[in-house]
């Protein structure tokens, strides 16, 4: 296996605030990755940086091309999709455009097939394909941005806190759904969480980030199982 | 009542105007989402162009051709060299920067074609209109044309995939980079087509109001209130707003008592902020759903 | 599911801004304010007349700052209260033969009750669609000037012609002693002065108190400020009333120190004026108010002096060098000075 991402001596930076110091770590093509750690410890930073949406010095390579002084639109367009906190919806659109403009770089053939794929994986959005994306309940807008970050047919997908203020039942439909598009579609997937038991469930890999720095990693199924871990890291 | 319904048709003529500015309007601020004060200076220095293009012996259509690619261009030259600076400026700024914008235009245009009166052609002729003396077939045309336009806008926005990533880029510019929208290149496109929709106001309203440099500043007014009233996100609304406005301007000249010339404007804009208080999104507006 | 509620809102006027920033320090006050009371001495009386209209606009682009720096409320018709406190001023002056400090007051209050009045509607409306009903207000306000019944105390067209007071004769004879005389335009400049820091003062602790609390806070964040307990209706109508009574009193300077009112005197050219003042100046940044009115009094003069047919376009000009140097305005200017003496006081 190659890796489809590789940070080097990763620091980014808030105004006079540096947020992540130093980080190192890769992802394999076609593996499921998740970064853990508390509140503020940079995670979310971290997927910014990837973006080039922070201010970041060091080195980001994705499949062998350096991101870094790219602009977040070209980043995107090579096919790195991000999810992010907060969801990104466009409120004043309908769901349908909202999946369009999931696929807005690419050219026009096999729209219309990606987004009957995205309305069997999440039935509901079909249900509400033309109502105002705003007007849709949390769960419903998490699962809009992750349909229209996969409209991109992206080869690696970033996702913050997919899980944050959704109901436990839905949680565990949308990992279940991103598990799949994993094995079917061949999605890279960097997942950050909280939900630390959930993520590892479905990760391959798993890095702990604290205060900005990578303080641990290792197999998602080892770091599971190790009890020290788990207590003195993700708290359960 | 003839009274009545000739005042009614005389404010659809001069709402036509209004009408096509308005479209102007919305259509930048559905690219910047602010409004430009400057638009209208825009559209007067694009009409003075193709005055001078037709002194120097173009024909009217060539003229307004070359016209409409000018504008086009200027608005996105404009933006590039003016405003994409100020993009990370506060909002209030930026309208300080319209404000700048409309100095500059209006007292060159003073400076290169000074402030006599001009007359300006209108292709569709002004003999009246189907035999009313209200309508003239300039104004019919006018009407005609701001149909067309306000058509094919709702189809661009609607349909094309170029419409779409600009009202992204409008609406939530983070996530619409986040898609692979070029954010800067949409706004600079919204000048563009604005002024080039401008320009097109502008050159029809000349033949009725005579060409000068200050012809569009209290018709920026009106196109603002048809705007606001219709709704700054529906250009179906704008246009609408725009007719309602004549419409009101005119019946309120008429039937409200000691209201002269002079008081028509502030007497439309009154109603127009009545409506707004009712109904704050505008009449065809799409209201924000924000969650809370 | 929480409840969806239909709104208009808008992004936030203006980015917060940290509550210290809002003032000067207490040295750098006094020493403006010792240079203010001492130019007088060293320059001609129109000099003096120039220094009283920058004290007056700069009292209205304060005002500004309060309702838009402090509540988050766009106006575009402060030129309608200004021009209700100067015509107050003027008619009490010449029509009912008050002192012409008395009528200050008066300009103050019925402004105040003219703009909580207006603010009710306003309540309403944000943004953009705020910035067209205050329009329509300024729009308004030199024809309803004009209107035939009300000729009678306007002077209609003409407008009024106002006495400039003379000063005290306390003040005379005490410097008579010296063998001085103090002018017209001299005294009134130091009334002007002391009315004027006397409100900045006032405007200061309004912002500082629970009240101007409660202006930042529906400017950052209109339903969490209600949410926390804020009056909203109340206080933006406050805000509006505020701004109004202060607009109103410099109205009523500036009519006294013009010694002339009439409804073009105060046409929408002037709100856009205060508009660009408070942008210049700095955004809920008061001391700001006074730099941004020097901008809009001296720099359409320095224009002029350029090129008198491009007047317009290099007002523009020098406009959009200001705006890219100092986006944030004087107080951006301001900032960066106190970072650099901070760095010095270091070493």
């Amino acid at each position: 296996m190659t890796a489809l991402l590789n940070i080097k001596a990763l620091n980014a930076y808030y105004g006079q605030v540096q947020a992540l110091h130093g980080l190192e770590f890769s992802l394999n093509e076609g593996s499921v990755t998740t970064l853990l750690g508390a509140n503020g410890a940079g995670k979310t930073t971290t997927l910014r940086a990837i973006c080039n949406m922070v201010r970041t010095t060091g080195a980001i390579e994705f499949a062998g091309a350096p991101l870094s002084s790219r602009p977040t639109e070209n980043i995107v367009r090579l096919g790195i999709a991000h999810v992010p906190q907060g969801r990104g919806t466009f409120t004043t659109m309908t769901v349908e455009e909202n999946l369009e403009l999931g696929a807005i770089t690419r050219s026009k053939a096999g729209i219309a097939a990606d987004i009957e794929r995205m309305y069997a994986y999440f039935p509901v959005l079909k249900q509400r394909h033309t109502q105002q994306a705003g007007t849709l309940s949390g769960g419903e807008q998490q699962m809009l941005a992750v349909a229209r970050a996969l409209m991109l047919r992206p080869r690696l997908m970033l996702l913050d806190e997919p899980s944050f203020g959704l109901a436990p039942l839905i949680v565990r439909d949308l990992f279940r759904i991103l598990g799949k598009i994993n094995r079917e579609d061949k999605v890279t997937i960097l997942v950050v969480e909280q939900n630390a038991q959930l993520a590892l469930e479905i990760a391959d890999h798993a890095y702990v980030i604290e205060t900005g720095r990578i303080v641990m990693s290792g197999k998602a199924a080892e770091i599971a199982d190790n009890e020290d871990i788990r207590k003195s890291y993700l708290g359960y | 009542m003839d009274l009545l319904l000739n005042q009614i048709l005389a404010g659809i003529s001069t709402g036509a105007i209004y009408a096509c500015m308005a479209l102007a309007v919305v259509m930048i601020y559905q690219a910047i989402d602010h409004l430009n004060f400057a638009q209208g200076e825009m559209a007067m220095f694009s009409t003075f162009i193709s005055w001078q293009l037709m002194q120097w012996g173009l024909p009217y259509w060539v003229a307004f051709a070359i016209t409409l690619v000018l504008s086009f261009i200027g608005g996105i030259v404009i933006e590039r060299l003016l405003f994409k600076p100020l993009a990370k400026a506060p909002i209030l700024t930026n309208v300080a920067g319209f404000i700048a914008l409309f100095a500059i235009l209006n007292s060159s245009a003073g400076l290169i074609w000074d402030f006599t009166i001009k007359e300006y052609p209108t292709p569709f002729g002004s003999s009246p209109f189907l035999g009313s003396q209200l309508i003239s077939t300039h104004q019919a045309g006018m009407i005609g044309v701001t149909v067309l336009l306000l058509i094919a806008l709702y189809v661009f926005f609607r349909y094309t995939r170029i419409g779409l990533a600009m009202r992204a880029a409008a609406s939530v510019p983070e996530s619409a980079r986040l898609v692979g929208i070029n954010t800067s290149w949409m706004i600079a496109l919204g000048w563009g087509m604005a002024a080039a929709i401008g320009s097109i106001a502008g050159m029809l309203i000349a033949p009725v109001v005579f060409l000068e440099p200050n012809m569009m500043v209290s018709i920026l007014l009106y196109g603002f209130a048809a705007a606001v009233l219709g709704g700054l996100t529906s250009p179906f609304g704008a246009v609408i707003g725009g007719f309602l406005v004549g419409i009101i301007e005119n019946l309120a000249g008429t039937y409200i008592p000691g209201v002269g010339n002079e008081l028509k404007l502030p007497i439309a804009l009154a109603l127009i902020i009545t409506v707004l208080v009712i109904k704050p999104a505008g009449l065809f507006g799409r209201p924000v759903v924000k969650r809370v | 599911m929480s409840a969806v509620q239909e709104v208009v809102t808008e992004a936030p006027v203006i980015e917060a801004v940290p509550k210290r920033a809002m003032t000067l320090g207490a040295g750098t006050s006094l020493v403006m304010l010792a240079l203010l009371i001492l130019v007088p001495f060293f320059v001609k009386n129109f000099i003096i007349f120039q220094l009283t209209m920058l004290l007056v606009y700069g009292l209205a682009v304060l005002a500004l700052n309060i309702l838009t720096g402090g509540s988050g409320q766009f106006s575009l018709g402060q030129s309608a209260f200004y021009a209700v406190g100067a015509y107050t001023s003027a008619i009490l002056i010449e029509n009912a033969g008050m002192n012409y400090a008395l009528t200050l007051p008066v300009a103050g209050f019925i402004c105040f009750l003219f703009g909580f009045l207006f603010g009710l509607p306003a309540l309403r409306l944000s943004g953009v669609y705020l910035a067209l009903a205050t329009f329509a207000l300024a729009t308004a306000m030199p024809q309803i000037l004009k209107l035939g019944y009300l000729e009678a105390w306007t002077g209609g067209v003409q407008g009024l012609v106002v006495t400039k007071p003379d000063p005290p004769d306390i003040v005379q004879g005490v410097l008579a002693w010296f063998h001085l005389k103090m002018s017209q335009d001299m005294w009134f400049y130091y009334f002007t002065l002391a009315i004027t820091v006397a409100i900045y003062v006032l405007s200061l602790n309004l912002l500082r108190s629970r009240s101007g609390r409660a202006f930042m806070a529906i400017r950052d964040n209109e339903i969490a400020a209600s949410a926390m307990g804020v009056d909203v209706a109340l206080y933006k109508t406050l805000a509006f009333g505020v701004s109004a009574a202060i607009t109103g009193i410099a109205g009523g300077l500036g009519a006294i120190a013009v010694q002339f009112v009439a409804p073009d005197g105060y046409t929408i050219t002037l709100a856009i004026s205060l508009f660009l003042g408070m942008v210049v100046g700095g955004v809920g940044w008061l001391p700001g108010s006074i730099v941004g009115s020097a901008f809009i009094i001296f720099v359409p003069n320095i224009a002029e002096g350029i090129s008198k047919g491009l007047s317009g376009a290099v007002f523009g000009v020098i406009l959009f060098i200001v705006i890219f140097l100092v986006p944030h305005g004087a107080r951006q200017v301001a900032m960066v000075a106190q970072h650099l003496l901070g760095r010095l006081k270091k070493r």
